[in-house]
């Protein structure tokens, strides 16, 4: 996987990982390329995209936009699925997901998403073991703060 | 879920606006304070002024000592958002560092994820992270080892790696299954980045594939697709294990948490198949041992759930790469068809991928689906209907290019995407671009039409290089470039030095080839015309004037001359005169005097490439057999099965297209179409006859004649493939051709008689398309005494199918074949035809075969004899050829062409027997005559590029040797001599499906120089050896 973009219907960047050296300029216009084109497209059209040598899956759930770049050989489907499946772990960790929840604990979403994704690849396809070591690592944290963290005055800890 | 979402998304503004009220959200923290804040602004400057504002508090904050790790960490994640609304706040990234590296855990955490959010492979400031990442590395605490090994497969630069390796390398047997897992993903990741640093331990990606955790084992794959993919040969004693771990996760033998949506582990699953597919792909002995595993994984994946689709994808795509077997191509192809008939539109998409995918190897399935191809030509969706193109571009064989390349070019004028547009037009293969070049430069009837389209061309062209050319492929640059020359004077108000401008960048390009700088340079001699092109002239030749290539100086010089004498340019490069045929000296007799003056001076005479060869392959060994297989150009005839695209499955399918004509010419003998499907005639697709498409197609297909119209145009070519029961001889695996029939009944009479009975002609052919009927042979000491029965078979080409002709009944005790010869079918017997040659005898069996030349085709007879005294049973015979397509016209020209077969039968009382034989024909069996008149000649010889020269022994007894010469050459070869004038004459041939060879011969100081031309490589050469053996031979 080149990278892995979520945003919204109204064309905002909610967080965004890049699997390989690219500049940030190149980022930049990549994402509000990418947005316009994918934020064009009608329901009813094909998840997949042939957008400059890359194939881009694409999938909406509710007004958020999780859109991955795969190499040109790589299954679209179960690009699919890993979208899905983070989908999945996001909800469970936050207990019914939604836009707001990205927004407002967006570092969460990079660290769930760092315990499920490394260097592009499934790194545990296994719900449980992702979910686990990222609550290990927030008990690590409770343990080590006084009472009342960032996290915990935002009601997340 | 989603409709969670969507319900709480609906309460998104009350839930702003009222002091959060879900408990997730915090009304005091600061990032929250921000967010509300943007949220509630509407217009783009007034967010921008906020943003800064809040840059410059977290400025101040960052940089104040009093500020700790914890509120670091706050200000950290603020300036990450920030950065992902897309302003800069670089100040802060030292700060990432610093918090990474003397943070607690938890600080650590937000830390390396802002450094890892924030910088680039490249950046310096990544230096200061080594030492942390390496305590890191070391600590005793697992989540800290955790975030270090995440951050290193995440951002971690080349020259930084060898720093980090041995620890992550360590972690590899560490006692918990995450550290080995993620460290075996960073080694992966150094892998990609740098391959040559992780070489030594590869003996350590072994024990990471035999782990005992599955998560650990399932990383390692990622590492070992890569390599596989680098190098196959070097990891098949592998095949077995993944097969046998394939072979577990499919039968359900990994933890219940491996499952997802009840399904085991998928990933791994596709993961493994496609190291599978490298494996096996072109290795028969590996490929076998996959096809059980390969056959469970079909048929386990049953669900209807996407990632059952995804499996059955992967699955189909292994099982079209590696070597083929024909149950799980059938197979393979069922489950294609049903992701091209669902009515989603993704598994619609990935039918399409997958029948572009195998279409190459298995041009019937296209057919089979070619009313979902139409429709989905017409999709809205221009992702579906790029793919199609795609599709479309893979089976373009010479009769369907026109329609494709209009649908191309109908797509292009839609599409918006500059990217689509480039890589369509790179698409263009050679034949492509030069058949549109030719379709605009000839045009149609009418004018105006050229002229529009001629117009149209140029203006899109110019809007491409207006924007960036960079992006544009060679060839597509090179057409646009003659286009431009040619036609951009059709649009009023443009400057050709505004042209020029434009082109001249691509003269700058780092990727442009030679050729396309050529192509452009020509361009603008063409239009350099007034004094602003001349200046834009000298321009160029100032710049690139020293340029080390050649051509591109000669090409610069060129224009240079020619933008000074524009009297002189008009008549080098004359406009609108492209279709006029110029004068060109073709034997270069110009040159005569500075040829005869180097071989005066001792120079080497010139020889061709074949003969070289050949010299040099006498010099190296002694050459057992005198001619033929020796040759280079007989030996690197490439098997079927390599090539890659799918014009050689249209060779016989002009043939095809005519068939119903065909058909009515009943009695003709040469062409017998009883028992074959028609499913394309002339008019195309054929509704009323049976057809081999899908009943349920059919239906559909009744109304929209307009789209089977369209079908036709497109599929033609694949017609001949479809359709008849038979399998094609010659073509790459499956099933070799077979026909087989019943002998006719016992009580006939004697042989010549039976010959002269007019069923020979109008009988149908015994051609069982249902091919389990045996063919018994007579005894040959049967009812009639001394006689045997005899049968010939011939291979009829028009129809690329075998016919077997009625049986003839000879005497086999006449030693020299005279009797064969009596009885070959009557029509055949007047045309010329080889000696008759015996294949083999093998018990019982003899087998002999000659072949026939008639004008359209060449046919093999073979004489199949019983000379036991029992009938023989089951008599099959098979034939392949890699030379040969599977009616006796030949994939590519060569010297000679090979033949094999197996002939098997059984006899009553005995086991059944098979022999092998073998039959060459050599390529003047193909040739024949091209009538042309001189012009056509002219205009031909201009159209081809492949071409040889050679000096040929003339024939200098007689008067008149050109004649004679020339007259030899006829009689022998089966040419046709279209001219004489004075000491030249031109020939022309043509091999039987039509490519012809043109021949320009001058009598030149006692020998004749010969020129050959055609639109095949290898004919020329291969013409002119059996030229020169022909005269050799007199």
């Amino acid at each position: 996987m080149r990278f892995m973009l979520l945003f919204s219907r109204q064309g905002k960047l909610r967080l965004q990982k890049w699997y390989t050296a690219t500049s940030e300029r190149d980022k930049k216009k990549m994402v509000r390329e990418l947005m316009q084109v994918v934020l064009a497209r009608k329901p009813k059209m094909c998840s997949f995209l042939e957008w400059r040598d890359l194939k881009i899956v694409y999938k909406r759930y509710a007004s958020l936009y999780f859109c991955c770049a795969v190499e040109e050989q790589d299954n679209e489907l179960i690009t699919l699925e890993v979208i899905h499946r983070f989908v999945e772990l996001l909800d469970k960790y936050f207990g019914s997901v939604c836009e707001l929840d990205i927004i407002f604990n967006f570092e969460k979403a990079y660290f769930i998403l760092d315990e499920f994704l490394m260097g592009g690849e499934i790194q545990d396809t296994s719900k449980k073991s992702v979910l686990k070591a990222i609550e290990q690592a927030d008990l690590l944290q409770e343990e080590d703060e006084s009472p009342r963290s960032v996290l915990e005055e935002m009601g997340l800890a | 879920m989603s409709d969670v979402v969507e319900k709480t998304l609906t309460a998104l503004p009350s839930l702003l606006s009222l002091d959060s009220q879900s408990g997730k959200l915090s009304s005091s923290s600061k990032l929250g304070n921000l967010i509300r804040g943007i949220t509630e602004l509407t217009s783009k400057h007034d967010e921008e002024k906020l943003i800064q504002r809040e840059l410059v508090s977290i400025k101040e904050q960052v940089s104040s000592p009093n500020t700790s790790m914890r509120q670091m960490k706050e200000l950290m994640v603020r300036a990450i958002y920030c950065e992902m609304l897309g302003y800069e706040a670089s100040f802060s990234y030292i700060h990432a560092i610093k918090l990474a590296q003397q943070g607690t855990a938890l600080d650590k955490r937000v830390g390396y994820l802002a450094v890892s959010l924030f910088l680039n492979e490249s950046d310096e400031l990544l230096l200061l992270l080594v030492n942390t990442v390496l305590k890191d590395l070391q600590s005793t605490n697992l989540i800290e080892v955790c975030m270090a090994l995440t951050v290193v497969g995440q951002i971690f630069p080349k020259d930084m790696i060898p720093a980090v390796l041995p620890l992550v390398e360590e972690k590899l047997t560490h006692p918990k299954e995450i550290i080995r897992r993620k460290a075996v993903l960073a080694l992966y990741k150094f892998y990609l980045i740098a391959p040559n640093q992780v070489q030594h331990i590869h003996s350590k990606f072994r024990k990471a594939l035999c782990d005992k955790d599955p998560g650990v084992m399932s990383a390692s794959l990622h590492i070992y697709f890569e390599m596989v993919k680098e190098k196959p040969e070097g990891y098949k004693d592998l095949t077995g294990s993944f097969v046998t771990i394939l072979k577990q996760v499919v039968g359900g033998k990994l933890p219940i948490d491996f499952n997802y949506h009840s399904v085991p582990a998928p990933w791994l699953q596709i993961q493994l198949l496609r190291i599978l597919s490298l494996l096996g792909k072109n290795d028969r002995s590996m490929s076998e041992l996959m096809y059980e595993v390969l056959d469970e994984s079909l048929r386990r994946a049953e669900m209807n759930h996407n990632i059952t689709y995804a499996i059955l994808f992967e699955c189909v795509k292994t099982i079209y790469t590696i070597h083929p077997k024909a149950e799980l191509l059938e197979k393979a192809a069922k489950c294609i068809g049903n992701f091209v008939l669902s009515p989603k539109i993704n598994l619609k998409y990935l039918g399409l991928k997958a029948l572009t995918y195998v279409v190459q190897q298995d041009a019937n399935l296209a057919l089979q689906h070619q009313m979902t191809i139409i429709e989905c030509l017409d999709h809205s969706d221009l992702i579906i209907k790029r793919e199609t193109l795609e599709l479309l571009f893979r089976i373009t064989n010479s009769q369907n290019v026109k329609v494709i390349v209009e649908k191309l070019l109908e797509f292009l004028r839609q599409s918006k995407d500059d990217y689509i547009t480039i890589d369509l037009g790179g698409k263009m293969q050679p034949d492509i671009p030069n058949s549109f070049l030719r379709l605009l430069s000839e045009g149609f009837d009418s004018v105006e039409e050229n002229r529009q389209l001629r117009l149209l061309a140029v203006e899109s062209y110019l809007s491409l290089l207006q924007d960036r050319p960079a992006k544009l492929s060679q060839r597509f640059l090179q057409v646009i470039s003659w286009v431009l020359g040619e036609y951009s004077h059709l649009k009023e108000g443009l400057e050709p030095v505004t042209v020029l401008r434009l082109l001249a960048p691509l003269l700058d390009l780092r990727q442009s080839s030679t050729e396309t700088k050529s192509w452009a340079l020509t361009a603008m001699t063409k239009l350099c015309d007034g004094p602003a092109c001349v200046s834009v002239a000298q321009e160029l030749a100032d710049r690139h004037g020293g340029s080390l290539d050649t051509v591109l100086r000669q090409r610069l010089h060129e224009l240079q001359h020619l933008a000074a004498h524009p009297e002189l340019r008009t008549r080098v490069l004359p406009r609108n005169v492209g279709l006029e045929p110029l004068e060109v000296d073709s034997s270069l007799s110009f040159l005569d005097g500075f040829v005869s003056e180097a071989l005066a001076a001792g120079a080497a005479p010139y020889k061709p490439p074949h003969q070289r060869q050949e010299e040099l392959a006498q010099e190296k060994a002694l050459s057992v057999e005198p001619y033929g297989l020796s040759l280079p150009l007989s030996m690197s005839n490439c098997s079927v099965a390599e090539r890659p695209y799918p014009t050689a499955l249209s060779t016989s399918s002009g043939l095809s297209g005519n068939s119903t004509e065909l058909s009515h010419k009943g009695g003709s003998g040469a062409l017998k179409l009883e028992g074959v499907k028609r499913v394309w005639g002339k008019e195309g697709y054929l509704t009323q006859t049976e057809a081999a498409v899908p009943m349920e197609e059919m239906a559909q297909v009744e109304a929209d004649r307009e789209k089977q119209q369209l079908a036709s145009s497109l599929f033609v070519g694949l017609g001949s493939l479809s359709s008849t029961g038979l399998c094609l001889m010659g073509k790459a695996e499956p099933t070799p051709h077979r026909f087989r029939r019943r002998a006719k009944g016992q009580g006939s009479s004697s042989g010549t008689s039976e010959r002269s009975s007019p069923d020979s002609g109008s009988v149908p052919p015994h051609v069982d398309s249902a091919p389990h009927l045996p063919l018994d042979l007579p005894a040959n000491n049967g009812a009639q005494e001394d006689l045997g029965e005899d049968m010939s078979a011939s291979l009829i080409e028009t129809n690329g199918m075998a016919v077997v002709d009625p049986d003839t009944y000879i005497d086999l005790h006449d030693p020299d074949h005279v009797h064969l010869i009596s009885s070959l079918p009557g029509e055949l017997s007047a045309l010329p035809r080889s000696e008759i040659t015996p294949l083999c005898s093998h018990a019982s069996l003899a087998l002999s075969a000659c072949h026939v030349q008639t004008d359209r085709s060449a046919l093999l007879v073979v004489f199949v004899a019983n000379t036991s005294d029992s009938a023989a049973r089951r008599f099959v015979l098979r034939m392949t050829s890699g030379d040969l397509e599977y009616s006796l016209i030949p994939s590519r020209p060569s010297v000679h062409m090979e033949l094999a077969g197996v002939a098997s039968y059984q006899l009553p009382d005995g086991e059944p027997q098979s022999t092998q034989f073998s039959y060459t024909l050599s390529l003047t069996d193909f040739i024949r005559p091209l009538t042309v008149s001189t012009e056509e000649y002219g205009r031909l010889w201009l159209a081809f590029s492949n071409d040889t020269k050679q000096n040929l022994r003339l024939l200098s007894e007689g008067p008149d040797p050109l004649r004679d010469t020339l007259g030899l050459l006829r009689d022998k070869l089966q040419v046709h001599i279209v001219d004489i004038i004075a000491s030249e004459g031109i020939v022309a041939c043509q091999l039987l499906q039509g490519q012809p060879c043109l021949m320009h011969c001058r009598v030149n100081a006692g020998c004749l120089a010969v020129w050959l031309r055609s639109s095949l490589p290898e004919l020329p050469d291969c013409l002119l050896y059996h030229c020169q053996r022909a005269l050799a031979e007199h």
